[in-house]
């Protein structure tokens, strides 16, 4: 990318498309937002009207949309000069940073009013505070301050399942906390499994991730302490009701190829890194997408099995 | 030339505008369901349901 377009004004334009507006709300964090909050959601014990489960889900990937929106804002000079989100509307100059604030602003208070009336105050609650955690402790404070910003900004992306399961239940449990720390866990091992080989781009926006105020070497073994950390966390949802058969098979199986592959990280060093192109480190960051996936696949089909009548 | 010319701009505006008329469209509908749903369950209450266990426990 040239100078001339990476120093484009986030003034923006006035003729921006719908799909740049819908892209202010990261669509794909959505989804994973989505699908983890169903999963709270199936695997309580209540069940919960349809009609009412449609609607919480809706207002909670519009909460997460919110946040996005705000993180946008807030980011676009940084977002500017990684490669990875250059092309995201604000700094591309679809959408105006003030249009992204606006936008963000007004779907956080939508979403947070309308979860309110159709779940209650308890999965409202939280999700205002996911927004504010996300938007305000990650985005404004922790990403450009510490190498610890994945580690506690993680808890944003952790609470959709509490809020799944807070809007069947009315509350927190042992399984909806055990789901978060899931996500919570899992959330260092994946991103700095990412910063191994987008170092570049973090280097160049100033971002203090672990690689670039820590090295690679220090990554490398933080990733596979995190991994030690996540084992027994994903194991102890075994001892939960919402586990049934279908996620003792996964999580055991994922668990000793997620551990084989952070030993495998630690194992190695740059030399060996560069000469394959980061090949077993996009192989770890990949099997962390399936893992979270599957986990939470898992947890739904087994609830699926259970009201089925299948499982008890 | 024509007034009446299209031009890539009027097709993202009303690109835009379509968007937008179908997702305040979505949400009408969705508010009304809601609606539905919640007075058909005893009357309007925020908040969740009274607990109803899968099993049907709470029959």
């Amino acid at each position: 990318m040239s100078d001339a377009s990476i120093n484009q004004s986030d003034a923006g334009t006035d003729d921006a498309s719908f799909g740049d507006y819908f892209a202010l709300l990261k669509p794909r964090v959505m989804s994973l937002v989505v699908f983890t909050a169903l999963v709270g959601l199936a695997a309580a014990p209540v069940a919960v009207n349809p009609m009412v489960a449609f609607a919480a889900i809706l207002f909670i990937a519009v909460g997460a949309g919110a946040s996005g929106a705000l993180n946008m804002w807030w980011d676009a000079d940084i977002d500017r000069l990684m490669r990875r989100t250059a092309r995201r509307p604000v700094p591309a100059g679809k959408v105006t940073a003030d249009a992204a604030l606006s936008i963000g602003l007004t779907l956080s208070v939508m979403s947070v009013v309308m979860l309110w009336l159709a779940a209650g105050v308890v999965p409202a609650a939280l999700l205002a505070f996911t927004i504010f955690f996300y938007a305000v402790v990650y985005s404004m404070w922790l990403k450009r301050s510490t190498p610890q910003n994945i580690v506690i900004g993680g808890a944003a992306g952790a609470f959709p399942p509490m809020i799944g399961w807070a809007v069947a239940t009315g509350g927190v449990s042992v399984e909806s906390l055990l789901m978060f720390a899931l996500i919570f866990a899992w959330t260092p091992p994946h991103f700095w499994a990412l910063a191994l080989f987008m170092n570049a781009d973090y280097e160049k926006a100033g971002v203090p991730m672990l690689t670039v105020t820590h090295g690679r070497r220090v990554t490398r073994r933080h990733i596979l302490a995190y991994t030690v950390v996540l084992v027994p966390v994903a194991l102890a949802l075994l001892l939960t009701p919402i586990a049934g058969p279908v996620y003792a098979v996964t999580t055991v199986i994922l668990n000793l190829l997620f551990l084989r592959g952070a030993v495998a990280i630690w194992r190695r060093d740059e030399t060996m890194a560069e000469a394959d192109r980061y090949k077993v480190e996009r192989s770890f960051f990949r099997l962390s997408l399936a893992y979270l996936f599957l986990h939470f696949g898992a947890i739904l089909i087994d609830a699926g099995l259970r009201s089925w009548g299948l499982w008890a | 030339m024509s007034l009446r010319q299209q031009h890539d701009l009027h097709k993202r505006r009303f690109g835009l505008n379509l968007g937008l008329g179908l997702v305040l469209a979505f949400i009408v509908a969705v508010l009304f369901g809601l609606t539905v749903a919640k007075v058909s369950v005893g009357g309007f209450q925020v908040g969740p349901a009274p607990a109803q266990t899968q099993t049907g426990e709470g029959n």
